[in-house]
């Protein structure tokens, strides 16, 4: 299972990784696998003030819908548009092309209190 | 995997979108071991049939099939099912893993005062569903018999690489193709032979996706013990005749019924809200987005008055809808 080190996680299986001042948010390798093929995302709406742990997202794959929180609190600053014609992006290239929205931190030291790439491995390890 | 009815089953192998489309243009195999099959034997195994069933066993020849309904006595289903004709006074029932005991239960006793003898061999049978327009020419080498001259919902017992079967033009994709019913002991021969030969292992999650499409309920969702089969597409399958809760099942008018809706955007799922108006007029029992179609797709009970400004409430938003027939999919023809 792929889990890049130049970022952080959270139990839920988001991934969140700060760049120019951003949060940047998608969702693990892990939960791409997990959910299957991705047929739609449905993005929170710019400017919204979302609070840690607030669902503010929803993938759909063919199986289920499930809902994507956030991992820091902030307010939504972009959303990933190429989602809207290529949700299986999200299953392609979950780290990067597959991205789900920025965040603009209210404090990002947050970011820090979110589980390292080594912890976030042993919590895959606990629930396979 | 996902527990169903007390068996471990792969939702996918691969994916659900490729195994979906692997079966609507190519062949697919799913394992189907979990299903329950009775069988119903002696002089008057037809008359307790005809008591039992919605549909008319009568109208069956030997090695011939079809698909039916139990009633029970307050216009409701017990389960629905597949009745196969196997010998002259011989049927097989396959019947729901999840409605084994429920049905077994409810067999034997409307077969007190029957000259019959029920018999329930779940555990004796594996089955494999091959299903896709390549199904017949892939299996026609492995077995001895021809089936070029089988036509859909015929049964028959043969040969597959030395291994002793029952096959069945039957399934529940809406796509040509085979049940084969063998052994557990010889299933997973059968199961490799086949995989050898080219076809595509198929798991939970395309098989609902697929019967989704071709408009087949699951029981559970669109049928249950207190839905009125003569309210849905399916009231095709009662016959005129002398059957158990008759009286229950054809009095009274339909409240509601059970309809396709197509959505053009958003994806319906079971036990989302169905509105008028603003008005909730109903209840999405199973949807999904559509593989071929590449929209949602739903089986709904509605208002049967209702069929104008129809909406999905999905997450507090509503998606319009529009009533459609099924299968909302065109499907291979055999």
């Amino acid at each position: 299972m792929n889990i890049p080190e130049d970022r952080r996680y959270t139990k839920t299986h988001e991934w969140a990784k700060l760049e120019d001042g951003l949060v940047v948010v998608g969702i693990s390798d892990f939960a791409q696998e997990s959910l299957g093929d991705v047929v739609f995302v449905e993005t929170p709406e710019v400017g919204r003030e979302v609070a840690a742990g607030e669902a503010v997202a929803v993938i759909e794959s063919v199986k289920t819908a499930s809902d994507v929180y956030a991992p820091v609190s902030g307010k939504v600053a972009a959303v990933n548009e190429a989602l809207a014609d290529e949700p299986e992006l999200v299953n392609g290239d979950p780290y990067n092309a597959g991205w789900l929205f920025k965040i603009e931190p209210a404090d990002p030291a947050e970011l820090e209190s979110l589980l390292s790439p080594e912890d976030y491995a042993r919590v895959l390890e606990e629930e396979a | 995997m996902v527990e169903f009815a007390g068996w471990e089953l792969p939702v996918m192998y691969s994916s659900i979108t490729s195994e979906h489309l692997a079966v609507r243009q190519n062949a697919g195999l799913f394992d189907v071991s979990h299903m329950g099959e009775f069988f119903v034997r002696g002089p008057q195994a037809l008359e307790f049939l005809r008591w039992a069933t919605l549909n008319d066993p009568a109208r069956l020849k030997v090695g011939r099939a079809q698909y039916s309904m139990l009633p029970n006595d307050r216009g409701g289903v017990v389960d629905d099912i597949y009745v196969y004709r196997v010998g002259e006074g011989e049927y097989l029932v396959v019947v729901n893993a999840a409605n084994v005991a429920k049905d077994w239960e409810h067999l034997s006793r409307l077969a007190a005062g029957y000259d019959v003898e029920l018999e329930n061999a779940s555990d004796d049978w594996a089955l494999l569903a091959l299903q896709g327009p390549r199904a017949a020419a892939v299996l026609d080498p492995l077995v001895e018999a021809d089936l070029n001259d089988k036509k859909k919902n015929s049964t028959f017992t043969t040969s597959l690489g030395g291994v002793p079967v029952r096959l069945a033009r039957t399934g529940y994709t809406g796509e040509d193709g085979f049940e084969i019913f063998t052994s557990p002991a010889d299933a997973a021969g059968v199961w490799r032979a086949l995989i050898e030969a080219g076809v595509t292992p198929a798991g939970l999650g395309a098989r609902d996706t697929l019967r989704l499409e071709a408009g087949f309920p699951l029981y559970g969702h669109e049928l249950t013990d207190e839905t009125n089969p003569r309210c849905t597409p399916l009231a095709w399958v009662i016959k005129d005749k002398d059957y158990y809760g008759r009286e229950a099942m054809e009095s009274g008018g339909c409240e509601r019924r059970l309809v396709g809706l197509l959505l053009e955007r958003g994806i319906p799922r079971a036990g989302y809200p169905v509105t008028s108006g603003g008005e909730v007029v109903g209840e999405v029992t199973s949807g999904t987005q559509s593989p071929l179609l590449k929209k949602g797709i739903a089986l709904a009970w509605i208002k049967s008055d209702a069929a104008d400004g129809l909406a999905v409430e999905i997450r507090g938003r509503s998606y319009p809808a529009r009533i459609v027939p099924t299968p909302f999919v065109e499907l291979g023809k055999k």
